[in-house]
C-alpha cells in the first residue's frame, strides 16, 4: 500500500498536495464540484492588512504552457478574511489551512500574522515576501537576504503557528535569501512564486496585461522551480514547500525528489478545476509505477548516490 | 457550474470570420441566458470564454468569432470532435424586470447570447424589438432566426450597406421599449449608456484566468462592490455600473 502522508514541521498531511495561494480562492468555489478534503491541505489567497481591489484590468495574459497574472493580491482585508471567508473555508475543508499573508510594511507583515495566529484553524503562517516595501523605495521584501530576514523575525515574534516564507524566483541568488530567513527563525520555506514576464498584443501593440508585466506561471516555469527547489534543499535544514509548473502526479514526485516536503498546485487549478483532485488519485498508481513505498523517503533522493 | 465533454455536431461559417457551432452534452449546469461557457481548445492553455447563444436539455449553439489563433483553432473543429466544456458559468440575463415591451441591442459577436433571452423573452408573452448592430453587410447574421422566433428586427450597418446606416444607438431613438438588454464591444456599451432612456442590463468582456471565480483574474469595481465579471458578472445592471474601471 502506497503511503502518502508528509509533515510540514509538526503538521500532518495525507498527501503532499496543496492548491496553491491565488489559485484556489477560499476553497469554495471547488467544494462544489468535488470533496476537497481529499487534498493534503490548502493555501488560501493573500490576505493583506487592508482590504485591496488589485490591479487594473487586463489582468490575465495567455502563454505557452502558463499564464501571467497582475492580480495584485486583490482580497478583502485580514478581518473580513477572518470574519466571512475563514469560517465558510472551515465549513468545507478540515484539513490544515495554511494563511498566506501579503504586506507592504514589516508592521502590515507582523499585524496580519498576529490576527491570523489567533485562528485555530489556521495551522501554518505562509508570509509571501515577493510585494514591495512601500516604506523602503518599493524593493521587493524578497529580493534583499536582510530585509527577508527582517519580515522572518518580525512575523515568528507574534506566532506560535509555523512560518513558512515564500520565496520570489526574481532574484540573483535565491539560496542567500533562503538561508537568511532560516537563521532569523523560519520554520520552512515555500518557493517559488510567480517569474515576472510580460506580453504584447500584435493587434494593438501594447502590453496585454495593464499593469504592463505580471507573473508568469504553469507548466513552463516547472524546470526553474526544479533548479531553484533543488539549490534551497541543499542550503538548509527547514522543510520546502516546493511549486512552480506541478500539473501531474509525475512532477509532485520529481519535486519532492529535489527536496520538497510537499507540493503546491497553482495555475494548474485554473484550466482544470479537478487538477487537485486527479492528481491525489493518480499518486499511488504514480507511486507504484517507480517503486516508491513511503512517498516521505523520496523527499531529496535526487541528491544521494 | 460543469464540466464535461461535448461532441461537436456541426460547425459551420455564417460570414467570413464568424462561425455556428453546435454540440451536444450535458447542459443541465446552463440556468439562464447571458451565461458562458469556457472551452479547452487543443494546444492553448486558458480556455476560451463563448457565450451560449442557444441551449436544450442535450444541446448547445455557440457563435464565435475568429480573433485569434484559440479561435481559428475552435473553426478547424469537424461533427465527432470532442471539446472539453466548462458550463453554466456567470450570472446570466435577469428576465424579471423587462416589462411588456423590452428592447434587445446587440453589436456584432455581442449578438448571439440575445438569442436565447429573445426566444425565453418571446415564451413570456411579451413584445421585442432587437436591434442589430454591424460594421457591414458582409458580417451580418442571424437577422431571419430572430425574425423567425417573432421579434420585430432592425438592423443598422455602419457603412449603410445594409438596413439603417449608423450605429445601435440611432435606431435607438423613438422606440418606444420598457426595459432594455444590450451586449457588444465596449464603444457600444458606453454610447447604449447614454442614449437609453430607461433601465436595463449590460453584458461585459474580460480576460479571464479560470472563468468560474478562482483566480480574481476579471475583476471590476461597481456602485455594489467589486465584482468578478466571470461570476458576479458577465451581466451587470444599468444602475451599479461604473465606466472609468471598467477595461
Ligand atoms: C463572458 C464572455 C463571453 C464571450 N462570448 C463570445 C461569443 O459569444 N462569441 C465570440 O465570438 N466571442 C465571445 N467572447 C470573446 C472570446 O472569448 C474571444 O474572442 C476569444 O477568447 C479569443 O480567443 P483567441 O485565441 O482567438 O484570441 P487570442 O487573442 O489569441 O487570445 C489570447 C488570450 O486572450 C483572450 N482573449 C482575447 N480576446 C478576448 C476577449 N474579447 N474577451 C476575453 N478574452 C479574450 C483569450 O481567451 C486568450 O486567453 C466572449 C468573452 C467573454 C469574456
Ligand atoms: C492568478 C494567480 C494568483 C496568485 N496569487 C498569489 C497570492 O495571492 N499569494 C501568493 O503567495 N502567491 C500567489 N500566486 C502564486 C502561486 O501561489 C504560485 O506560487 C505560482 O503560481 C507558481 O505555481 P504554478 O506554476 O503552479 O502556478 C498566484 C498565482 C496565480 C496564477
Ligand atoms: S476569471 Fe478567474 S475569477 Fe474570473
Amino acid at each position: 500500500m502506497a503511503d502518502t502522508r508528509v509533515t510540514l514541521g509538526g503538521v500532518e498531511l495525507k498527501n503532499p498536495v496543496i492548491p496553491a495561494s491565488g489559485t484556489f480562492g477560499y476553497g469554495y468555489e471547488f467544494a462544489r464540484l468535488y470533496d476537497i478534503n481529499c487534498l493534503g491541505a490548502l493555501s488560501f489567497k493573500g490576505t493583506t492588512w487592508e482590504p485591496r481591489f488589485g490591479n487594473p484590468t487586463p489582468r490575465i495574459a495567455e502563454c505557452t504552457a502558463g499564464l501571467i497574472n497582475s492580480v495584485g493580491l486583490q482580497n478583502p482585508g485580514v478581518e473580513k478574511v477572518i470574519a466571512e471567508e475563514l469560517p465558510k473555508l472551515q465549513a468545507c475543508f478540515g484539513g490544515p489551512i495554511i494563511a498566506n499573508i501579503s504586506g507592504f510594511s514589516i508592521e502590515q507583515y507582523a499585524d496580519t500574522a498576529a490576527l491570523l495566529d489567533k485562528e485555530e484553524g489556521v495551522a501554518i503562517l505562509e508570509i509571501n515576501v515577493s510585494c514591495p516595501n512601500v516604506s523602503h523605495g518599493g524593493m521587493s521584501f524578497g529580493t534583499q537576504p536582510d530585509m527577508a530576514a527582517r519580515v522572518t523575525a518580525a512575523v515568528k515574534e507574534v506566532t506560535k503557528k509555523p512560518v513558512y516564507i515564500k520565496l520570489t524566483p526574481n532574484v540573483a541568488d535565491i539560496v542567500a535569501i533562503a538561508k537568511a530567513c532560516e537563521e532569523a527563525g523560519a520554520d520552512g520555506i515555500s518557493m517559488i512564486n510567480t517569474l515576472l514576464g510580460m506580453r504584447v498584443d500584435l493587434r494593438t501593440r501594447r502590453p496585454v496585461v495593464a499593469n504592463k508585466m505580471g507573473g508568469f506561471s504553469g507548466p513552463a516555469i516547472l524546470p526553474v522551480a526544479l533548479r531553484m527547489v533543488w539549490q534551497v534543499y541543499e542550503a538548509v535544514r527547514i522543510p520546502i514547500i516546493g511549486m512552480g509548473g506541478v500539473s501531474r502526479a509525475e512532477d509532485v514526485i520529481e519535486m519532492m525528489l529535489c527536496g520538497a516536503a510537499a507540493v503546491q498546485v497553482g495555475a494548474a487549478n485554473l484550466v482544470d478545476p479537478f487538477a487537485c483532485q486527479k492528481i491525489v488519485a493518480d499518486l499511488p498508481t504514480v507511486m507504484e509505477k517507480y517503486g516508491i513505498e513511503n512517498l516521505k523517503d523520496i523527499i531529496g533522493g535526487a541528491h544521494h548516490g | 457550474m460543469k464540466q464535461g465533454i461535448f461532441t461537436v455536431c456541426s460547425n459551420r461559417p455564417l460570414t467570413r470570420e464568424v462561425y455556428e457551432m453546435t454540440l451536444r452534452g450535458d447542459t443541465s449546469a446552463i440556468t439562464a441566458p447571458g451565461q458562458f461557457v469556457n472551452i479547452k481548445v487543443e494546444g492553448f492553455f486558458l480556455r476560451r470564454p463563448i457565450s451560449v447563444c442557444d441551449c436544450g436539455p442535450d444541446s448547445l449553439t455557440l457563435v464565435y468569432k475568429v480573433v485569434g489563433n484559440g479561435t481559428e483553432a475552435l473553426s478547424k473543429r469537424v461533427p465527432g470532435d470532442g471539446l472539453d466544456l466548462l458550463t453554466g458559468l456567470g450570472n446570466g440575463y435577469d428576465l424579471s424586470s423587462a416589462g411588456e415591451r423590452p428592447l434587445l441591442l446587440g453589436g456584432g459577436v455581442g449578438v448571439p447570447p440575445l438569442y436565447r433571452l429573445c426566444k425565453d423573452l418571446i415564451a413570456q408573452g411579451r413584445e421585442l424589438t432587437v436591434i442589430l448592430g454591424f460594421n457591414t453587410v458582409g458580417e451580418i447574421f442571424y437577422e431571419h432566426e430572430f425574425k423567425a422566433l417573432g421579434a420585430k428586427v432592425i438592423v443598422t450597418t455602419a457603412d449603410g450597406s445594409y438596413g439603417q446606416k449608423g450605429f445601435v444607438t440611432d435606431a435607438m431613438e423613438g422606440l418606444n421599449y420598457t426595459y432594455f438588454y444590450c451586449c457588444g464591444p465596449e464603444p457600444m456599451l458606453k454610447a447604449v449608456y447614454k442614449a437609453s432612456a430607461t433601465s436595463g442590463q449590460f453584458s461585459f468582456e474580460e480576460r479571464m484566468g479560470c472563468g468560474f471565480g478562482a483566480c480574481m483574474g476579471c475583476s471590476c469595481k461597481t456602485v455594489t462592490g467589486y465584482k468578478r465579471i466571470c461570476k458576479e458578472g458577465p451581466v451587470l445592471r444599468k444602475e451599479e455600473i461604473l465606466w472609468q474601471t471598467q477595461g
